[in-house]
């Protein structure tokens, strides 16, 4: 940036543009009980549905009885599947290629199925009726293991397509398995494992959990039979998407059908997947010709909304003996549940899990990952994170941690020594992407010095020895994670969601009296995105950001995009709107320019005017340039001021950063109090720091949650032992420690203000910081690895099997 | 989670309370603040035709001495149990309990009488009332009879209440004053039941250990009041050998289920350290006039 003078600078400060600390303008309505939900909405005649659900894992429904629970007072319909069926809709496609049973079609999957949807004049009687439905079952044989479904004589969990070879990604080969995907070079990494001088090995398994938003998913159905359009209400995070999907799966045609998105109270992933409760609010709506609710309670949401992750991760890592990787190898078994309805671009079945190789360069790499099919509920969403980011990123520095072990190294040591250089970027993995920025080392240190690690260490050394001594039973246990995402999808050459490409869009109308209103493809669900993107604009176009208001959400006004998750909203809408910002002010540039009575280079952008070049006295504000817009007949110009663009952008962004976990551990309890937690980010341009602090925290506090107990845990019947938040970890404040924040900042040189996002780094990079911090305190007892969640009882376990217990 | 349908009473005495449950029987449940009670029925786990709300019953409020005894209305909740001065200064042992019960919402309206008339093994206080050898006092159509806390609670959910009966007033003997006293209760998080914990009062005199009574939480279908491990530490200095005797005493009394909260062995190596920790917090505290 050039220096400005004083009066320049109150200027631009006026306009609360890029890397100010503007409060959030969704905060008045939030903390004052006046935010809009799904829920809140009430219409004339407005119907309630609710799920008959099943207790079974695995069943065959020999018979549905309806007729008590039709004969309630208040109960308008039950629906079956033999009442979607002559509407092909006892089934839908699911966003991975598969198709998800709306209602149970003989036979159930996962408890807390969907098996008859129950419409009642309210909630209250829509339960009751729910109990008067009369199913009966046959209990089949109950696989929750996902090695023991690819077994020869595992039950067979999808009849409709046993005998079906070729899925959506691939051959089959197994009733059980979904898809093989492959990346990398298996025969030269091998070659390499083979030749290494030092390789680690470790089954790291990344336990199922469940993003959890506040609040859950629900849905207003309306169909207006007299002019046969349909609006749609929900808890979408890809409005567009749902309108397109839902208009393919019923035949409406897309322009009678408006999908609105009003405020969401958090997604993290579990609001991107389409679920059986908004087909069948849809169908009642049609039948009954009113307005139909669904609203999940907490269980059903823990029980059957999309999960996350649950990944066994088998991995191989080869060095030499001073510590240079050489080689990767990773095996992966996820397991989908019932149906394949994970949520990720559509040529990426285990989503953009080959960021595997990470901060580090790893000149060989093989990946393979076999989904497939178990008795639990379907998902595999990214929470908190683009597309199974996190999963690769708590691999990898794992992995590296217990490669250090081998090695007798420090793990800062060898990361230091593995990371890609500055110099090495635009960056070319092992897997198939190119990274587009970064500055580890400096990241890395900066993170050191702010710890001092080297002191860290040492104190942790003095305690190693008063425990040997018998003075005391706590481990301090130094956590260190370097994460790399992938965010941003995605270039529509290579991402699409079910044929839509991922690009995004911003279109904007400058008003008369110079405010304006921009409206985008994404939708918040409390990112702020109503602030950021306004100060995005303000900064572009020289327009205040309280002056700019944001809309999003609603399919009917605002432009096609793909929606809010990975990260994706600054990367793609964020850029999308600067663009159509650039757009705008070309056009004022022509304005000015007419009213300057000047040719157009020969004035110039000023914050927020355009200027004679050379004569300063001489300029147009954007003000007076809006409204020449509206009321002067400009030669060769179009009146009004308005721009959108679709942004489709040339490559993913990869915010990167380094986390620094000190926690101390009772060996005896299991308890663990986490003493300081350190959070460098880069996310390349920072445009609203308070912001970017915030989702630090959040994120943070998620990662904790997911490393240190938060788990969706079956019994061996397949029975879900964590529906309610009595057993589903959600921590509290008293949980929740002081997060320290730090930033460098490394901008993306392909977006257009250098902004790489940064809602998920947290989680992606959070959840590997806690493991490794537990496990580095075990690591001077010879553990080279405990599986997470570290709760009390499995970290005793890991004290008792390490003897630490006399 | 939405309850079954159910009529509400809001009676303005105890007398009124007795005829509405009397009236319906079985079919009728007594509501104090609900947070057990509408947990559950929201899933529907209990479905009482009748709830009979007992918040408007002034009588059953209130905290006071009565000699050597503590007097507690049944519906007072465990927010005025943290703040209340007689308490604190008289049975310090009970508001150590309460301020680690749920989280001050639930405690604002959680009472101590639906705490100990609940009968969930994860209740804290039934397991303290026996520690400290309460008694409740049960009013119902014969009149009013008071039962030890310590021959209560008969299974998960069963109690020696009848029916009929309210439980009106708990009555607490206040210790001797020097008691030493502490309740250690391990959990996953704020908010969470007890995965172990332990409650411990015990005299001391010349170091010389001259009663002590031990009661565990969250370890059985019921509370467990171990006799045994509290002989154990009897007439000792409540050193290692007595204090490892009433760890083994607990341990044999005990009849911890694998949870969420973790496998039976794990629950077993919490009771004894979360003892190991009452004892020694408790024989701190003993003698210096606290109680
Ligand atoms: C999030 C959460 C966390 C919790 N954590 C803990 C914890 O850590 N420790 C703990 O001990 N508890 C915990 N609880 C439970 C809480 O303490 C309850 O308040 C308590 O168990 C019951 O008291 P209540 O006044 O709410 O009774 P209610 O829920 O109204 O009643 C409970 C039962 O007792 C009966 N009852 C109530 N009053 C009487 C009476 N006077 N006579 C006869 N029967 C009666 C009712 O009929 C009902 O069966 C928690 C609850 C929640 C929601």
């Amino acid at each position: 940036m050039t220096e400005q003078s004083p009066v320049d600078l109150d200027r631009a400060e006026k306009l609360q543009g890029l890397g100010c600390r503007r409060k959030r303008v969704e905060d008045a309505r939030f903390t004052q009980g006046k935010g809009n939900y799904v829920d809140d909405m009430k219409l004339k005649g407005m119907l309630f549905g609710d799920f008959v659900r099943s207790p079974y894992a695995h069943a065959r429904v020999k018979s549905i009885d309806a007729e008590a629970a039709k004969a309630l007072p208040g109960v308008v319909a039950v629906l079956t599947a033999d009442d979607l069926r002559p509407l092909n809709l006892h089934w839908m496609p699911t966003l991975a290629g598969d198709k998800q049973m709306v209602l149970a079609d003989g036979k159930v999957l996962y408890q807390g199925q969907e098996v008859a949807f129950v419409i009642a004049e309210n909630r209250y009687i829509a339960a009751d009726a729910v109990d008067l439905v009369e199913v009966e079952y046959e209990a089949l044989p109950v696989v929750t293991d996902p090695f023991k479904a690819l077994a020869d004589d595992a039950p067979v969990l999808r009849e409709d397509i046993a005998d079906q070879k070729e899925g959506a990604h691939g051959p089959r080969r197994h009733p059980n398995h979904i898809f093989t995907w492959e990346q990398g070079d298996k025969a030269a990494t091998e070659a390499v494992l083979a030749g290494a001088e030092v390789v680690a090995e470790e089954m790291i398994y990344y336990h199922r959990t469940h993003p959890c938003p506040l609040e859950t998913c629900g849905c207003v159905a309306s169909m207006d039979k007299v002019n046969g359009k349909l609006t749609l209400w929900g808890t979408f995070q890809a409005p567009h998407a749902v309108r397109t999907v839902a208009s393919l799966i019923s035949g409406i045609a897309e322009h009678n059908i408006r999908v609105v998105s009003p405020d969401i109270g958090g997604g993290f992933g579990n609001k991107v997947g389409v679920y059986p409760g908004y087909i069948c609010a849809v169908v009642a709506s049609i039948v009954t010709g009113v307005p139909v609710k669904w609203v999940e309670d907490r269980m059903d949401n823990l029980m059957t909304t999309a999960f996350a992750r649950d990944y066994w991760m088998q991995g191989k890592i080869a060095a030499t003996k001073d510590g240079r990787i050489t080689g990767l190898w990773c095996h992966v078994t996820a397991d989908h549940g019932g149906f394949d309805a994970c949520a990720d671009p559509t040529k990426f079945p285990a989503g953009f899990f080959n960021i595997c190789t990470g901060s580090y360069d790893i000149p060989t790499a093989w990946l393979a990952v076999d989904g497939v099919y178990t008795n639990k509920a379907p998902g595999g969403v990214a929470y908190r994170c683009s597309f199974r980011v996190t999963e690769a990123s708590y691999f990898i520095e794992r992995m590296v941690d217990i490669l250090a072990i081998k090695l007798g190294m420090d793990p800062v040591e060898l990361r230091l020594k593995n990371f890609i250089r500055k110099d090495q970027f635009p960056y070319q993995s092992a897997l198939g992407w190119e990274y587009d920025s970064g500055d580890y080392h400096t990241a890395m240190e900066k993170a050191l010095a702010a710890v001092d690690y080297a002191g860290l260490r040492r104190e942790q050394a003095e305690r190693l020895d008063a425990f040997k001594r018998g003075e005391t039973r706590k481990l301090i246990g130094i956590g260190v994670s370097f994460f790399t995402e992938i965010v941003g999808a995605g270039p529509v050459k290579n991402c699409d969601i079910l044929g839509l490409g991922m690009f995004d869009s911003c279109e904007i109308r400058i008003h008369p009296t110079g405010s304006a209103i921009a409206r985008l493809g994404t939708i918040s669900q409390g990112q702020g995105h109503a602030t950021t993107f306004a100060q995005i604009l303000a900064s572009e176009i020289g327009i205040p950001a309280d002056a700019i208001t944001v809309e999003e959400g609603d399919t009917d006004t605002a432009p096609y995009g793909l929606g809010t998750y990975g990260s994706r909203s600054t990367p793609v809408a964020g850029a999308a709107t600067a663009m159509a910002g650039r757009k705008i002010r070309a056009k004022a540039q022509m304005i000015a320019a007419y009213l300057l009575e000047v040719h157009d280079d020969d004035i110039e952008w000023d914050i927020d005017r355009f200027v004679v070049k050379g004569a300063p006295e001489r300029f147009k504000t954007m003000t007076e340039i809006a409204f020449a817009a509206y009321n002067q007949a400009i030669p060769g110009l179009e009146p009004g001021l308005e721009a959108v663009s679709y942004y489709d952008p040339p490559n993913m962004t990869y915010p990167f950063g380094a986390y620094v976990c000190v926690m101390e551990i009772d060996v005896d309890t299991g308890e663990t109090e986490i003493r300081r937690f350190y959070a460098l980010d880069d996310c390349g341009t920072r445009i609203n720091p308070m912001i970017i602090e915030g989702q630090v925290h959040g994120g943070l506090t998620e990662a904790l949650a997911i490393a240190m107990g938060q788990e969706i845990a079956y019994d061996e019947n397949g029975n879900v032992m964590t529906a309610t938040l009595m057993d589903f970890f959600m921590p509290t404040a008293v949980e929740t420690p002081t997060w320290e924040t730090d930033h460098t900042v490394t901008p993306s040189p392909h977006h257009p203000i250098g902004a790489k996002g940064v809602g998920e780094s947290p989680n992606v990079g959070g959840v590997s910081a806690f493991s490794n911090a537990v496990n580095d305190a075990f690591r001077p007892f010879g553990l080279t690895h405990a599986q997470m969640p570290h709760d009390h009882w499995r970290i005793w376990r890991t004290a008792q099997q390490l003897g630490l217990h006399g | 989670m939405i309850p079954g349908n159910f009529a509400y009473h809001r009676p303005a005495d105890v007398a009124a309370a007795a005829r509405l449950l009397q009236e319906h029987g079985d079919e009728a449940q007594l509501l104090a603040g609900g947070h057990s009670l509408i947990p559950m029925m929201k899933l529907r786990m209990a479905q009482p035709s009748h709830l009979i709300d007992l918040q408007d019953i002034a009588g059953l409020k209130g905290i006071s001495r009565d000699g050597a005894r503590l007097v507690i209305g049944a519906m007072t909740t465990q927010h005025e149990l943290i703040g209340d001065a007689l308490v604190a200064a008289a049975v310090p042992l009970l508001r150590e309990a309460a301020l680690q019960i749920a989280d001050p919402q639930v405690r604002y309206v959680g009472t101590i009488g639906g705490n100990v008339a609940n009968g969930d093994p994860g209740n804290d206080m039934p397991g303290v009332m026996q520690c400290l050898d309460a008694s409740f006092e049960l009013t119902g159509p014969g009149g009013t009879r008071e039962v030890a806390a310590r021959a209560f609670y008969e299974a998960a959910f069963t109690t020696a209440r009848a029916e009929d009966e309210i439980l009106t007033r708990i009555i607490v003997p206040i210790p001797k004053p020097g008691s030493g006293y502490a309740y250690l209760k391990q959990k996953r998080k704020i908010g969470d039941y007890a995965t172990a914990a332990a409650a411990v009062l015990l005299a001391v005199e010349s170091g010389r250990c001259t009663s002590a009574a031990i009661a565990m939480t969250n370890l059985a279908a019921t509370p467990v009041f171990t006799e045994a491990a509290g002989a154990a530490l009897v007439g000792t200095t409540l050193d290692e050998a007595a204090v490892g005797a009433a760890v083994a005493a607990m341990l044999a009394a005990i009849d911890p289920a694998t949870d969420n909260r973790g496998p039976v062995e794990f629950k077993k190596h919490v009771a004894g350290l979360m003892l190991r920790r009452a004892i020694a917090e408790a024989a701190g505290r003993a003698g210096r006039g606290t109680a």
